[in-house]
């Protein structure tokens, strides 16, 4: 009886649709939600191109790194009497106690990226494990990570925390640009530009760039590779840990056990769009990432299809320039 | 010898019988098996065909026999235990094909699995309106889907190298179970209820193939398993079965010598991918209800836990590392909260302690077939290990 009602079903073949008309009418705001998102995807991606760059390693774990980070600034905020409601505080005590919540998660971050790092891969780079068991170790350092935090913490979101109410600043083409989306492009740019700047012209940068491109004989030229990998890990923390502090303001329930994974995938895709181990790359793909998955959802109309555009999109620029648009080289960016 | 001060030593016969002997060492002596394994290779051919005869038997009387300290937790029904620990064999036996023989990272294994199940399930099931066929004929059907999606996915990919194979599995498996949630025709978290059983009908009526008995199941199963395991041992040792070897071990050098690496890679991840679709049918037989919950990540990194841990190329490993896998949890109900936080670390622990699993792959001996590896297991037998170098060097002359 069921089975020919089933039948008698005409079948729905229209799940996917392309609603133009919605996207011509979202265009704008979806552009600039894209960029915000852009710019978090950047921050972490980061994280994956500079590890890649001086290892050659995807440290999928990565993607914990951030979520741990997460925790930070959400715990810092709540214990700050941050609530779903928007706080009644002066604007330089929420900027003051922001800045603390950044810190807090930067190096929440910073010290799981480093203890990572010296628990998980450094004992298998001295025994010159192959790549296979790097990672290998990657996804179960990842997964243990993740499931550490679902026994403490449970499935569910932490409470929302809300840290200002985003006011409209200016308009563009009828679009109200509101100021989260600027403090947050604004604020990652800038954090993307010093690092770049950090890699290109300090002294530690140029030991990056070094071991990035040949590690013995930056080795041999008084480079000392460990400290230069642990450095990588901890910018990459850093990194990771500021982009925390904006995912929370951008998505204030998005702070749950498996929430930095998918993240993380869209990051990596990222990282390899702008072209892995390229810095300046990780903040153009990471952008580019947050306008098409945007483009993409209002595109098809369901939010699940971000991840589905994240990954098509890393699929088809690995087959057409697997390099990314900058190309994939940290060492040889600039003499 | 020290090799990391001072120019390096010129070769000499007894440097090279020193690297021989720690090669045998090596390949003969790593597992904790290993006294096992080398009174198994001591053991003529019909000796070992009557052992394994006998670990046949006990493997199909598992189910019935019960053996009382094993036996799994009450919550959890014996012989469905057995069932799932099949069925992760058989995972396990497949993704070895591709990890373990070809050394491709595919972190997106159930992807195959879950176009298995649902192949499957969309044949046969009464919520779905396609064609239905017979169950059984799911099997083969379900196979070359997934092969075929396999060869879909490898294409494009496999020209790449490694790691970002690695991601972009992983995100198939995303996709598939996203599409499962999204496409109407595949009924997301409904799923599909009563997938086909095997015909046959027990004395009292009742078919033999039913949901809350597993023990028919588990026969069906290990048989496919037993199959599975003749041909994936004869493709182990054939041509096909050296060319993976080859490309996990140095895929330039393998292309050097004139394997076409990108053709086997793909061979390998077509044949991966059919036994997951094999083993995703069978699930969804047997458990008779799919949706789209059951084919996360999660159980992609378990698969490949279970792989790791039987030992990463060794076929008998797998099976073992599967049931392992899908047996603790069953087993000791008090951990099944925390399996994916335990094979998580104990990946990440044997990768630093002990890579090659418990039940290490002879890979370097396998191209050089048995008679080599009996030589080479008698002579460093017969010798006491300070003197092994000299007197094989004797032996050698």
């Amino acid at each position: 009886m069921l089975s020919t009602l089933l039948l008698q079903v005409p079948m729905d073949d229209s799940w996917i649709s392309f609603d133009i008309p919605s996207l011509m009418q979202n265009f704008w705001s979806a552009t600039f939600d894209g960029l915000t998102f852009g710019a978090i995807y950047g921050l972490v991606a980061l994280g994956y191109t500079l590890v890649y760059g001086v290892l050659n390693l995807i440290n999928f774990a990565h993607s914990e790194v951030f979520i741990i980070g997460c925790y930070g600034v959400v715990f810092t905020l709540t214990s700050l009497g941050f609530g779903p409601n928007v706080p009644t505080l002066g604007p330089l005590a929420i900027i003051g106690d922001l800045l603390l919540a950044l810190i807090v998660g930067m190096i929440a971050s910073a010290v799981t990226a480093l203890a990572l790092e010296r628990v998980a891969y450094r004992p298998l780079r001295k025994r010159n494990a192959p790549r296979l068991a790097f990672l290998i170790t990657a996804i179960g350092a990842s997964f243990a990570i993740q499931y550490g935090i679902f026994l403490v913490r449970g499935a569910s979101p932490e409470p929302a925390v809300t840290m200002f109410q985003p006011t409209p600043i200016f308009d563009v083409f009828g679009t109200i640009v509101d100021s989260q989306q600027i403090i947050i492009v604004i604020a990652a740019i800038i954090l993307m530009v010093a690092t770049d700047q950090f890699i290109r012209r300090s002294r530690t940068g140029r030991g990056i760039r070094a071991v990035a491109q040949d590690p013995d004989t930056a080795t041999l030229m008084g480079v000392d590779r460990e400290r230069i990998i642990m450095t990588t890990f901890v910018i990459g923390g850093l990194l990771a840990g500021a982009g925390a502090l904006f995912y929370v303001m951008k998505v204030p329930s998005g702070v749950f056990y498996a929430g930095g994974f998918v993240l993380g995938i869209k990051a990596f895709a990222a990282a390899v769009l702008g072209g892995i181990g390229n810095v300046r790359g990780a903040l153009l793909g990471g952008l580019l990432l947050g306008l098409i998955g945007n483009y993409g959802q209002i595109l098809l109309g369901n939010s699940q299809w971000t991840d589905v555009v994240a990954f098509v999109v890393l699929v088809l620029v690995l087959l057409l320039k697997p390099t990314g648009i900058l190309g994939t080289s940290m060492g040889r960016a600039r003499a | 010898m020290s090799t990391t001060d001072g120019p390096t030593l010129i070769p000499d016969a007894k440097a090279e019988q020193d690297a021989i002997t720690r090669e045998s060492n090596r390949t003969t002596r790593g597992g904790f098996f290993a006294p096992l394994a080398d009174r198994w290779n001591r053991l003529s051919r019909p000796q070992q065909w009557v052992f394994l005869l006998i670990v046949v038997a006990i493997a199909y009387a598992l189910p019935v026999l019960n053996p009382p300290l094993i036996t799994s937790e009450p919550g959890n029904d014996w012989p469905i235990t057995c069932l799932q620990m099949a069925i992760f064999a058989l995972v396990a036996v497949g993704l070895n094909v591709v990890v373990g023989y070809a050394g491709l990272l595919d972190l997106g294994y159930v992807a195959f699995f879950a176009v298995g199940s649902y192949t499957a399930a969309m044949f046969t099931s009464p919520d779905s309106p396609y064609l239905h066929i017979p169950y059984l004929w799911t099997l083969p059907v379900a196979m070359a889907v997934a092969m075929f999606f396999g060869v879909l996915l490898g294409v494009p990919t496999l020209r790449l190298r490694g790691d970002y194979l690695a991601i972009v599995t992983l995100g198939f498996g995303e996709i598939v179970r996203i599409l499962a949630t999204i496409i109407p025709a595949m009924k997301g978290q409904v799923g599909f209820q009563n997938v086909g059983h095997p015909p046959g009908t027990a004395a009292d009526g009742h078919p033999i193939f039913s949901n809350s008995n597993g023990t028919p199941w588990y026969w069906l199963t290990i048989t496919v398993l037993i199959v599975i395991l003749l041909l994936a041992g004869n493709l182990e040792r054939s041509r096909v079965g050296r060319a993976w070897v080859a490309i996990r071990e140095d895929e330039d050098a393998a292309e050097i010598m004139g394997v076409p690496t990108f053709k086997y890679k793909v061979w390998a991840f077509a044949i991966g991918a059919g036994i997951g679709g094999l083993s995703g049918a069978l699930s969804a037989g047997a458990t008779g209800f799919i949706n789209n919950q059951k084919f996360d990540v999660q159980t992609s990194i378990l698969f490949l836990a279970a792989v790791v841990l039987g030992g990463s190329g060794n076929k008998v490993g797998a099976i073992l590392g599967g049931a392992v896998v899908a047996y603790l949890p069953l087993r000791f109900t008090a951990i099944a909260d925390y399996k994916y936080l335990i094979f998580g670390v104990v990946l990440v622990v044997l990768m630093i302690f002990r890579a090659k699993g418990l039940l290490p792959a002879r890979q370097r001996l396998l191209a050089y077939g048995k008679v080599t590896y009996a030589r080479v297991a008698a002579r460093s037998r017969a010798e006491p290990p300070s003197t092994a170098g000299t007197k094989i060097e004797g032996t050698a002359q």
